[in-house]
């Protein structure tokens, strides 16, 4: 069985072991800085935004030297990571979910809320408490609520994440944290501090589009950082890190456009671009044209004529690319105004290869059953993914009841590992490796109980229900055509974050809709209440023992008659002795 | 009598029912609801709130080949201690002590002090022997001595030593009596140069002392150094609001090696700094510099830096890494169009070094890069910051902020520059004492209101670990006294650096605030349902037993009567 499990084991980081990301750098010391963002116009008429500021710091945090002077990488993070010995950080805060169905796969996925999974380097000896620190100083940084992250919402998984830079060596998962904050509301607050860390801030460059007051007026809205280090030359023989702030966003045009289907940077962000941000060693903005070879679909203006093609998500797709570092791009009006006009009006519907949804059935507040359905699309053929489940410990699962069928058949999992929860100590987790097969769906359902709180472990709003995080599924789809696996080549941002080790295939994470569960909620002036019943109730059968106890009983005179007890008070005024 | 008895029998269930409740119920609701306090050392607190402060130093006199006759030499006393007592206020009284003792120079020692010029002589004087932290050796040398130029009477070395001239009818033809009581106010003048001076002392119990306010003078002098801290982080930002024209490069890394470094390894005994440094683009002033017609320069004037700063603040960001406090030292390199800039002080005079501070929190420097490039430079420019230039500018600022005054020594003194360090073995010791007995301060007064706190609000929960924080803090507070006292300075200081760890660590520990808001109209909410329908009863079956009790003693009485 041990033996059955480590070939799977192995198997596992054969499969989703990250390989090494080397990226040619041009500049020395200083650091490099790339900009870029992507447009997309969506097949259901939206448009997708991508902003993608790439630093990259030739410096070997790795090597423990202690580091501390800062130029193009903010200073708040690099202190973080040097002091928490972090290995690579990832963090993403997003408000609204990406509907996968309609709008294909992101360039970097999220869940909605926050998600933050850290490695910490094989140095750190207490990472649990360093994890703990980590989280209250980051809160910090981005003003969000990850002081919530604690032990009964941290996870170790064993073979979602792995880490996406150079690795040396270990990739043992005791150093790996992962949490997620479904609840968690982004707004102004977190942008703020996540456009300071620019290097040209919202001073100058793309991020002069970065209006929080369109953002948020927007379909979905995500912002991340990711920290990673990187090889500095094909060699590999230092390694730099690398800071990537992506920030996607999908507008809905329909509401904004007043029916009208066009847009244009200025009706997107209310901006235009006048110049690249002086300190970017490329700034670029790339409109997916390739659904529109003939201008059949859209119009674009001003018209560039370079054209770019990338491989991204297993799909070459072709690019009109805008590059702000040359001066011709903001012609005569020294200034750029992207238009998009649209000739016909319905796009059809997409078919993702794999996308993933997830749902509660049952009812009354004692039982219920999670159901997560995993599609793949692919006419042909199969391919394994890696689903990611955590519940908190307050649905507590029937691990028996775990099914997974796929086309009516029991689809076995190659790897299961399951960490059962402990009550307010940590949540349930589990990981499955599954072969999806073509052209199906395969459905996972297990059911739980509904656990009853201690009164004051109920959040403010109860009856709004609990948030159970998104499922994670990790998977390698096939690819239509040769990914890029020369990874030394340059490459724009947008197709380079996950690494990818063969052709044939690509790297693809999928997040699930968040649960809202109800959880039994009390009356919350019960505590008060039953106090005061149960003291009434003391009293009572307290005072009459009490009475029985201490009283003498007499036979008593029979009462004198009302008429005869008026008359003596008639008769006590006159001063006549009474009856 | 039937009757009679069952009114005896319920007057003693009565009296039983009262009699558990008040044994056993009301020990029960005592335990069950009481918050848990650790013992505290009340008593020894108590006794810090009194302070009397003793400090000793040692000081060598040595007296070089001619200054004493050989019938002096003979007479010449070993030791002698100079006592000074302030009451400060009620409560703090401060002593200070020099133990004074008296030699010869020895034949090494001649030999150093003939050699040519003063700081050759203090170098070698300082290979023969290393006096401990906190002591000072004072030469005394003839008036024939080459050593000191014309009108230098004393000279005030790099190390902890000091050489004085004294003159020949100083000593001619007197007791050794009296030429120490010469010497004596002489000493005393360099002592207070050197080692602790009063005022020194008595700046740094103001956390514990409150003065009334001096002059505006002192009250910024007071106000410009951080306060004692275990630790400090220093960052340098390199502002530059216009990567656009200007692309700037410093060399932080070499410039923090050669000129900070060795500053703070010779600080390190005081308190632990760690540097960072970061640049920053499109950070601006806040405030718009006025254009000068006359100069061709932009003006920044002395009544709007201090509205200089708060926005730039904001881009700095805090320190996510730790929380002591923050020096912060800024280059600003103005933008192309408004450069040059200058700083003016408020006689409208510029400040030569373009630079100014601000107290406790840092200093800003403005450098100007006009002048190295000409008109027909293409932007952007590239251009290597000078750090030398900064770098003394920013350790000058970082010497006042850190503590060290530098105020003119007395007519007649030399004082040695300070040399490549930047810090004088003595001034390093000024700095320990009033630190310690800052450090002191502060503690104690922490302690005390601490225990006032505990003792005032009953509701506070004190954890053992408090208890045990307090008590380790009293201990290390006591500890630093008695080796003020001893002369020890550096044992002195590494407790009162103890004692104000342990003492903030349990003022502001958490756990204290657990119940303090519980407040009691909740308590009686949840008490009364419970407790007035069974005491009522009780009480009033007590009330009518005391009052027939009492009436049927009245007919005993009676009776007997």
């Amino acid at each position: 069985m041990a033996a059955h499990r480590c070939r799977y084991l192995a198997c596992l980081l054969l499969l989703f072991l990250s390989v090494i990301l080397v990226t040619m750098s041009q500049e020395t010391t200083l650091g490099h800085e790339q900009h870029e963002l992507v447009i997309r116009p969506l097949h259901s008429g939206d448009i997708y935004a991508s902003f993608q500021f790439r630093t990259v710091w030739e410096t070997d945090f790795m090597k423990g030297n202690k580091v501390s002077h800062y130029r193009l990488f903010p200073k708040s993070l690099g202190q973080v990571i040097s002091k928490f010995s972090v290995r690579e950080l990832h963090i993403s805060f997003t408000q609204g979910y990406w509907r996968t169905m309609q709008w294909g796969q992101p360039f970097i996925p999220s869940p909605p809320g926050a998600e933050l999974w850290v490695w910490f380097q094989d140095s750190v000896t207490d990472v649990d408490a360093t994890w703990k620190e980590l989280t209250n100083v980051l809160s910090g940084i981005f003003c969000a609520s990850l002081n919530f992250i604690d032990s009964t919402n941290t996870l170790q998984p064993s073979a979602s994440f792995k880490p996406l830079g150079i690795g040396n060596g270990t990739t043992d998962h005791r150093f790996l944290r992962y949490a997620t904050l479904p609840r968690e509301i982004v707004c102004t607050e977190n942008l703020t501090p996540w456009k300071k860390l620019l290097p040209c801030g919202s001073k100058a460059g793309l991020a002069v589009l970065l209006k929080s007051e369109k953002l948020f007026h927007s379909s979905f809205h995500s912002q991340s950082v990711h920290i990673r280090p990187v090889c500095q030359d094909r060699q590999c023989k230092s390694s730099s890190w690398e800071l990537r702030q992506a920030l996607n966003v999908v507008f809905d045009l329909h509401t904004s456009g007043q029916s009208k289907r066009e847009w244009s940077l200025f009706k997107m962000f209310s901006r235009t671009l006048t110049e690249a941000c002086p300190l970017a060693s490329s700034s670029k903005i790339y409109i997916d044209v390739t659904d529109n070879p003939q201008e059949e679909q859209f119009e674009l203006s001003p018209a560039t004529p370079l054209l770019s093609q990338a491989v991204v998500l297993g799909d070459r797709r072709t690019f009109s690319v805008y590059d702000l570092t040359q001066q011709v791009t903001f012609g005569t009006v020294r200034s750029l105004n992207l238009m998009i006009r649209w000739k016909s009006s319905e796009g059809d519907m997409l078919r993702p290869l794999l996308h993933a949804e997830r749902y509660v059935t049952g009812y009354g507040l004692q039982t219920g059953e999670i159901h997560t359905l995993m599609y793949n699309n692919h006419p042909f053929r199969s391919f394994p993914v890696l689903l990611l489940d955590s519940v908190p410990w307050y649905l507590r699962l029937y691990i028996h009841t775990l099914k997974v069928i796929s086309k009516g058949k029991d689809n076995n999992p190659s790897y299961i590992h399951y960490q059962p929860s402990k009550d307010r100590e940590r949540p349930h987790l589990l990981e499955m490796l599954l072969q999806l097969p073509p052209h199906s769906v395969t459905e996972v359902t297990v059911q739980f109980e509904r656990a009853l709180l201690k009164w004051t472990e109920y959040t403010p709003d109860p009856n709004h229900g609990f948030y159970v995080g998104s499922s994670v599924i990790s998977s390698l789809v096939p690819s239509t055509v040769a990914m890029e696996t020369n990874i030394t080549m340059e490459q724009p941002l947008f197709s380079s974050f996950f690494p990818c080790k063969e052709e044939s295939s690509y790297f693809a994470r999928v997040y699930t809709e968040p649960l809202l569960v109800n959880l039994p909620t009390p009356d919350f002036s019960m505590p008060y209440n039953v106090i005061c019943l149960t003291c009434t109730v003391v009293a009572v059968g307290y005072g009459s023992l009490y009475n029985l106890l201490t009283r003498s009983f007499q036979v008593e005179e029979p009462n004198p008659g009302l008429a005869k007890r008026i008359a003596n008070v008639i008769r006590r005024m006159r001063g006549v002795p009474p009856l | 009598i039937p009757a009679l008895q069952t009114r005896r029998r319920g007057q003693l269930a009565a009296l039983s029912i009262a009699a558990v409740v008040i044994v056993v119920g009301v020990p029960l609701w005592w335990r069950t609801t009481e918050t848990y306090r650790a013992w505290l050392p009340f008593s020894q607190i108590k006794d810090l709130s009194k302070l009397q402060l003793h400090l000793s130093a040692d000081v060598e006199v040595v007296f070089a080949r001619g200054t004493l006759t050989p019938e002096q030499q003979k007479k010449l006393p070993l030791t002698q201690t100079q006592d000074e007592e302030h009451a400060v206020d009620e409560n703090t009284v401060l002593r200070y002590t020099h133990e004074i003792k008296y030699r010869t120079a020895t034949i090494m020692e001649e030999e150093a002090l003939g050699k040519p010029t003063a700081a050759e002589a203090d170098l070698s004087l300082h290979m023969l022997s290393e006096s401990p932290c906190g002591s000072s050796v004072v030469y005394v040398i003839p008036e024939v001595s080459s050593l000191l130029p014309e009108n230098v009477k004393v000279y005030i070395g790099q190390r902890r030593t000091a050489i004085l001239r004294i003159n020949a009818e100083m000593r001619a033809g007197k007791t050794v009596e009296q030429l120490l009581a010469v010497l004596k106010p002489q000493i005393k003048q360099v002592l207070q140069v050197m080692s602790f001076s009063h005022t020194d002392i008595t700046a740094a119990l103001s956390d514990r002392v409150r003065f009334n306010p001096g002059s505006k003078e002192s009250m910024t002098h007071s106000m410009r150094a951080f306060t004692s801290s275990p630790g400090y982080e220093i960052t340098f930002s390199l502002l530059n609001p216009d990567p656009r024209s200007h692309r700037l490069h410093w060399d932080i890394e070499g410039a923090v090696q050669t000129y900070i470094q060795p500053f703070l390894t010779k600080l390190s005994p005081l308190a632990n700094f760690s540097i960072d440094s970061q640049m920053l683009h499109y950070a601006m002033l806040g405030v718009n510099p006025r254009y000068n017609n006359d100069r061709g320069a932009f003006i920044l004037h002395a009544d709007s830096l201090a509205h200089v700063i708060n926005p730039v603040e904001a881009r700095l960001g805090s320190n996510a890494a730790s929380s002591n406090p923050v020096l912060n030292f800024l280059l600003y390199v103005p933008d192309a169009q408004h450069s040059p800039l200058y700083i003016q002080d408020h006689k409208k005079m510029d400040v030569p070094s373009n630079a100014f501070h601000s107290p406790r929190w840092g200093g800003i420097m403005v450098y100007n890069v006009k002048n190295l490039y000409g008109p027909e430079a293409e932007f952007p420019v590239n251009i290597n910051i000078n750090m030398a230039e900064v770098m003394g500018v920013f350790l000058t600022q970082l010497r006042l902020l850190v503590g060290m005054e530098s105020s003119p020594p007395p007519p007649g003194f030399l004082v040695a520059p300070c040399g490549s360090v930047g810090l004088a073995d003595w001034e390093l010791d000024r700095l320990m004492w009033s630190r310690s007995v800052e450090n002191i301060a502060t503690a104690t007064t922490t302690i005390t209101s601490l225990a006032q706190l505990l003792d005032q609000i009953g509701n506070i929960v004190i954890n053992d670990n408090i208890a045990q924080q307090v008590s380790s803090a009293v201990t290390s507070v006591q500890l630093a006294v008695a080796e003020l006292e001893a002369g020890n300075l550096g044992f002195a200081l590494q407790y009162s650096k103890e004692t104000i760890l342990a003492s903030e660590k349990a003022f502001f520990d958490p756990s204290l605030l657990h119940l303090l808001y519980f407040p009691d109209d909740q308590k009686f909410a949840i008490y009364i349902p419970l407790f007035l329908p069974m005491c009522v009863p009780i009480l009033l079956s007590l009330l009518k037993m005391a009052s027939e009790a009492r009436r049927r003693y009245r007919e005993k009485q009676a009776k007997k009567d």
